[in-house]
């Protein structure tokens, strides 16, 4: 996905003078051709976080579509304060990207982890979130965040699906369950794969997004009134439990039930590791996820 | 006799200050800005109401957002802001709060309050209208000694130093509020990154002007260190 990143921005340098790229060392060397040919409008700050959103903010301020990118907790836990003033209280905005998703670099520890990234954001009002699950569908909802407006934020992982779905127009119905069906699973990116595998003997709706903010409420709400039951899981790459409000949103017409399958959020996970060790300790492997999804749908 | 309008000279500004009350806390910090603030306004800024939204103006960025009594003066007496808005001034519904807003105050360039994000912020703006080819306007951001404390305005500090933004400008006013002190003078840190350092008296309107606008050489911001009286 990240190649892919790096090759459709600088696509964008290309044909769009407003595109700017603020860098902070990490990835350099993938923009290192763009540099050449856009000096003025690829620029690495060296590793400087707090300077790289406030930077973006300025070059915003002056009409530019500054893209900024490093690794996830650099990105939006380092630098908070300035996501938070730098962009949107000065009505200024960006494209945030960033690479490591929650625990894609395992083997670095928690120092590089960022499970809590979307969640953090989501105190924010305004900001799309998008968590695409393949790298075809990182190209369109970028060139989508270059050419538009506002602020976006795209959670780029190496660990994605087989396929690329649809992506840019809400929940997108991957298996659809009977009208007699236990609830509807909706599969945020990368987890989609899994809960396609997890929940293959089960009578459910699965729902795939690459787009969790802002969230297809109107969209969860029609698949739970065509499914058996207004029972809800959510399986997300990040927090457990992190979209659970906006979930709440979309059923407040119907009593209904929801959970919440996501990173942990009751201990500090401390090992190293591979990222497959991380989803067998969160629950997030095929197994943990359909051990979660029959308790849970009470078959 | 003067004729002037009413309430548009530096004489005025005790006068327009006055129609705010309610922050003495703060007025110290307000006070110390008050010439630097005048002379970017009347002298060297190439700005005016007319022209506070062409992309070729200058920007004045107030990092240092505490204390912004004299600022919404000087901007109500350069036609920015009606005078009565100032009555209303920090009321629920006043665009004038205890620190600036830049959506809800026309002429205003940054919302600041927090310490230690104008630099960043001013940075960026350089960046922006260099990638333009916008080589005219200036960025001139104006920070406290005491805000220096904070980290990120030496991220931008440094990295302003290495990448030759020569239309950016630090006005530094130091009222020697930073709690441990900047030993050898704050000139020096800025010097030392590649930037002309210049240190005058704040409240001499004369050096300010000269400080600000005298040649500093190609590639190299420009900081400016207005010494006022320690405050109390």
């Amino acid at each position: 996905m990240r190649d892919v990143f790096a090759e459709t921005v600088s696509a964008a340098l290309d044909t769009d003078p407003r595109v700017a790229v603020v860098l902070a060392d990490i990835s350099a060397d993938r923009f290192a051709r763009a540099a050449q040919r856009h000096p003025d409008r690829v620029v690495n700050l060296g590793i400087r976080e707090q300077l790289l959103i406030g930077a973006a903010g300025g070059l915003a301020l002056t009409g530019m579509r500054p893209v900024a990118h490093t690794f996830a907790p650099f990105l939006v836990e380092r630098p908070f304060e300035q996501v938070k003033l730098d962009l949107g209280h000065q009505g200024a905005s960006a494209v945030l990207v960033s690479t490591g998703a929650s625990y894609d670099g395992s083997y670095y520890g928690r120092t590089h982890m960022a499970p809590g990234d979307v969640a953090l954001l989501d105190t924010l009002p305004d900001w799309t979130v998008h968590v695409p699950g393949h790298a075809a569908e990182v190209e369109r909802l970028l060139r989508d965040a270059l050419a538009g407006e506002g602020n976006v934020y795209v959670r780029l992982t190496e660990r994605g699906n087989a396929a690329a779905r649809p992506v840019g127009a809400g929940l997108v119905t991957v298996r659809a369950g009977s009208r007699r069906s236990a609830g509807v699973v909706v599969a945020v990116g990368p987890m989609l794969d899994r809960v396609l595998a997890a929940t293959e003997d089960l009578d459910v709706t699965v729902a795939y997004t690459a787009t969790v903010r802002p969230f297809d409420r109107e969209g969860l709400n029609q698949l739970v009134a065509q499914a058996g039951h207004a029972d809800v899981l959510m399986v997300e790459p990040y927090l457990a439990g992190t979209s659970a409000h906006e979930v709440a949103a979309a059923l407040g017409d119907r009593r209904h039930r929801q959970g919440s399958l996501g990173v942990r959020r009751d201990v500090e996970v401390r090992g190293y590791g591979t990222p497959a060790d991380h989803d067998r300790a969160h629950g997030l492997d095929t197994e943990g996820i359909a051990k979660a999804a029959r308790d849970f749908f009470l078959v | 006799m003067s004729t002037a309008p009413a309430l548009t000279r530096y004489a005025d500004l005790p006068a327009l200050i006055g129609l705010m009350t309610g922050d003495e806390k703060h007025r110290i910090a307000a006070e110390s800005t008050r010439e630097v603030l005048w002379v970017l306004y009347d002298r060297v800024l190439n700005v005016s109401p007319e022209t506070a939204e062409d992309p070729d103006r200058d920007r004045f960025l107030l990092s240092k957002g505490h204390g912004p009594m004299t600022y919404y003066a000087v901007l109500a007496a350069k036609g920015f802001l009606d005078v009565a808005t100032l009555r209303r001034w920090a009321a629920f519904d006043s665009p004038l709060g205890h620190h600036p807003d830049r959506t809800l105050v026309p002429g205003v360039e940054i919302s600041s309050g927090s310490l230690g994000h104008g630099l960043g912020l001013g940075v960026g703006t350089a960046l922006g209208l260099r990638a333009q080819g916008r080589h005219r306007p200036r960025v001139v951001v104006l920070l406290g000694d005491g805000e220096l404390d904070e980290g990120s305005n030496h991220e931008a500090i440094a990295a302003a130093g290495r990448l030759g933004l020569d239309r950016l400008t630090a006005v530094v006013v130091d009222n020697g509020s930073a709690t441990h002190g900047w030993p050898g003078g704050i000139g020096e840190r800025f010097a030392r990154e590649g930037w002309t350092a210049r240190t005058v008296s704040g409240r001499d309107q004369d050096a300010l002007y000269d400080a600000l606008t005298a040649p500093h050489g190609n590639r190299r911001p420009l900081a400016v260190v207005a010494r006022v009286r320690p405050k109390g």
